[in-house]
């Protein structure tokens, strides 16, 4: 889908992006501070069973996220 | 600086950074867990002896610091409860625990995140030294850092550790003992928007730096520290000047992190070409970890592992504790006067103490396994796995760990709740830890399943009894978690829930950090409860030792007169003085008082000063059974207890006093009535007030009344 943006939640297991801005401005800070910035590359890593919360690799590490969370961080690929 | 004062050298970093690691390195055993004065955090200090740098200068001795360890954090801006700590004491410079140096242990196999929190201690303006952790890590994954140019760019000592092997401990502590300036750079000026409200508030406060100032704009929820005419010149300001708190926070990290891009692209000289070795082999334990089916099957081995160390291995030492008690009480009321000073120590306080040491074995194997989990890197996982369900509850996946450590003692539990950051989650978790049955229940339910459940097998292989027990426990969680479910529907929501969790990379434990965990968990629990249990112990012998009129002074006598002429031995006789006594005591009064009330469920006056006297702790119910029952001097040996019980006969119905029905209903009675004071006392402690505790007392009496009443109504 060229041209839709895309979120974090909507990628699939091992699926690369770039961090291209945020839609909560409250979220957005403490993401940020765990070094989720626009530019970071970001890979999705896996799903917990139940399908969520997930877990991603950004930054040099890796960060559990809620999907609704992960639904806040817009991004490019 | 006063000359009593010791020097506060205070540990901050990320999360996962190694700074336990490195306090148990600098301190040792030399460690205690306090309270910051004011605010209900724990405060985990230790001490450490640093070296003489230069013996011919004026220190012929050499000077012990005090190293205090903050919670973990990943900025100035606190999310939860725990962190709120770390900005509280580095923006009040007034307070004695201000700390005089400042240590930021980084990971340095990620350098980026962890510096976030560096730049911004260094504007505060504190003497900061930076502690480049995990080096082995750097070295693994093929990095390497201008050590020197980093030292000079941010105007900090800098220093290359690994904490896990002690590796760099003795230079840091050189560098601790030398004096330190604190850094002039400033990293992040403060926005223009900022700067007038700012110097407003350096103008009238006489706040030492910008920084300070600004940080006291956006963050009033960490000025506990001011007084009420300080704070409302803050709030003021702030109104005046249009700035809400937060204001520019996101706008300040982004800043931050550009100026530590900067840097680390000045100072990294060798990148690594790709990912260590040491992250694929976190994934492939992560594929089976996580997984749909082993993931789950894992949890559950590890939890049925540990509910078999905290039932089968501790009940071992909780015996050699129990006898050990009972001799020293015993011992003292021998070589003592006889008299209510003697009987206070002997029947009071000695078995007060005893009723706290039970339980450290279990609390100690509890937290070594909690300590496992948490070092390991699993416990994060825990929480991964089971948030979506908790969060159908109103709880949290980080609500896991103290519902499991509630099997062995709540008050640890509760205390563990401060993790959760969402204020809803964390009430809530508070609310129905108290359910989860607990060790103390433990001697209830075996003496009473014992007596109603027959001892035999079903399908060959299950015994009914462990089923029995397994059921209440059951019983328990389910309770828990359906409260919980009522609650979420009553308790409004203020704040937005989130997890953003940092999944740390698999490790081997750290043994030693495991048994500093353990000793130190142990610690905090043996004086905080041990405190409130000694206390309400004394109020309960006074209760039962003490009674209207001069009916216990003429016990022996009215025994005597009963008894005369019947063959009975001095130890029976002296049982049945016991026996009548606590029955005429001012707890014998109030069973009888509240007999009514507790008749629908089954139970006769006997058993209500058993309810009275394990109102603030359950375990003294099996004590109190053996007084009335008058086999006290038998101690709490199981089988007399037992016997005597099974011949209890009930005058109305001429049957025995405990059917099926009448033991079950106190068994779903014990699994869901507070029945313990320093729960109590602990959530009025968390919760900052009385409100919490007392919702908390009446809706867990409640549904044990009445579950106790429907469940004696249905069997008898």
């Amino acid at each position: 889908m060229a041209g839709v943006p895309k979120n974090v939640a909507q990628m699939k297991p091992g699926e690369v992006g770039i961090v291209a801005g945020f839609t909560d401005d409250h979220l957005s800070v403490k993401l940020m501070e765990m070094g989720c910035l626009p530019g970071a590359a970001i890979k999705f890593n896996f799903k917990a069973p139940l399908g969520d919360p997930i877990c991603i690799s950004v930054a040099g590490y890796e960060l559990s996220l809620r999907l609704e969370e992960a639904a806040t961080i817009s991004i490019l690929n | 600086m006063s000359a009593t004062r010791r020097t506060k050298i205070a540990l901050v970093g990320n999360p996962n950074a190694g700074k336990s690691s490195l306090f148990n390195q600098l301190t040792g055993l030399n460690q205690k867990i306090g309270n910051f004065p004011g605010i209900t955090v724990e405060k985990k200090s230790g001490w450490c002896t640093l070296p003489v740098l230069n013996s011919t200068v004026d220190l012929p001795t050499a000077e012990t610091v005090e190293i205090v360890d903050f919670p973990g954090t990943y900025s100035i801006y606190p999310r939860s409860l725990d962190e709120r700590i770390v900005s509280e004491l580095l923006l009040d410079h007034h307070s004695p625990e201000t700390p005089d140096k400042v240590v930021v242990v980084a990971d340095a196999s990620n350098l980026k995140r962890n510096l976030l929190l560096l730049t911004q201690i260094v504007d505060i303006g504190l003497p900061t030294i930076l502690v480049l952790n995990m080096m082995d890590l750097v070295a693994k994954a093929g990095l390497s850092y201008d050590f020197t140019k980093l030292s000079q760019k941010l105007g900090v000592p800098v220093i290359p550790v690994n904490a896990r092997q002690g590796v760099g401990i003795d230079e840091l502590k050189r560098l601790l003992a030398t004096p330190l300036e604190a850094p002039k750079t400033r990293i992040f000026p403060v926005w223009e928007q900022a700067q007038k409200p700012v110097k407003e508030l350096r103008d009238t406060l006489g706040v030492d730096n910008d920084y300070e100032a600004y940080l006291f704009l956006e963050q009033p929820l960490s000025l506990g520290f001011l007084s009420k005419e300080r704070k409302a010149t803050v709030d003021a300001i702030r109104t005046k000047h249009d700035f809400f708190p937060g204001k520019f926070q996101g706008a300040e990290t982004i800043q931050r992190y550009s100026y530590i891009q900067e840097l680390l692209n000045d100072v990294t000289l060798q990148s690594p070409a790709d990912e260590g070795a040491w992250k694929s082999y976190s994934r492939r334990i992560d594929n089976i970890l996580t997984h749909k089916v082993w993931g789950y099957a894992s949890f559950f081995g590890i939890l049925f592992l540990i509910f078999q160390a905290i039932f089968a291995w501790a009940s071992w030492p909780m015996d050699q504790i129990d006898a050990l008690f009972a001799f020293i009480s015993g011992y003292l009321k021998e070589i003592l006067p006889d008299g209510p000073l003697t009987s206070l120590v002997a029947d009071g306080i000695v078995p007060g103490i005893g009723g706290i040491v039970i339980f450290v074995p279990q609390i100690a194997i509890l937290f070594a396994f909690i300590a496992i989990l948490e070092e390991s890197g699993y416990m994060a996982r825990v929480v991964f796995l089971m948030d979506k369900i908790m969060r159908k509850f109103g709880l949290n996946g980080r609500s896991v760990v103290p519902l499991v450590s509630g099997v062995a003692c709540a008050i640890p539990a509760i205390m563990a709740t401060r993790t959760i950051d969402n204020w809803k989650e964390r009430i809530i978790t508070i609310m129905v830890t108290p359910l989860v049955s607990c060790s103390a229940r433990l001697p209830i339910f075996t003496i009473l399943i014992a007596l109603i459940v027959p001892d035999e097998k079903v399908i060959g292989i299950f015994n009914m009894q462990g089923l029995a027990l397994m059921g209440l426990y059951l019983l328990g969680f389910v309770a828990a978690l359906g409260s919980a479910w009522v609650m979420k529907l009553f308790i409004n929501l203020k704040e937005k829930s989130y997890l953003i969790m940092e999944l740390p990379t698999y490790r081997v434990p750290k043994w030693s950090n495991v048994g500093f965990t353990i000793v130190e968990k142990t610690k905090a629990f043996v004086l905080e409860a041990g405190k409130v249990i000694l206390a309400i112990s004394i109020i309960l012998w006074v209760l039962a030792s003490y009674g209207p009129g001069d009916r216990l002074e003429r016990a022996e006598e009215t025994i005597a007169r009963q008894t005369e002429g019947q063959n009975i031995s001095d130890e029976h006789r002296e049982d049945m003085v016991a026996s009548y006594k606590l029955e005429n005591s001012y707890a014998g009064v109030i069973g009888k008082a509240i007999e009514p009330a507790i008749k629908p469920l089954g139970y006769d006056w006997k058993i209500g000063i058993a309810l009275i006297t394990s109102f603030a702790a359950r375990e003294v119910f099996v004590g109190t059974i053996a007084t009335i029952y008058s086999i006290g001097s038998s101690g709490e040996d199981d089988n007399t207890i037992k016997t005597r019980m099974r011949e209890e006969v009930n005058p109305e119905t001429g049957g025995p006093r405990f059917t099926p029905a009448v033991g079950f209903s106190l068994l779903v009675f014990y699994t869901f009535a507070m029945q313990c004071m320093s729960t109590l006392a602990v959530v009025y402690r968390e919760t900052k007030g009385w409100r919490w505790p007392m919702i908390q007392l009446t809706y867990m009496t409640v549904l044990a009344y009445v579950s106790a009443f429907v469940v004696f109504t249905i069997l008898s």
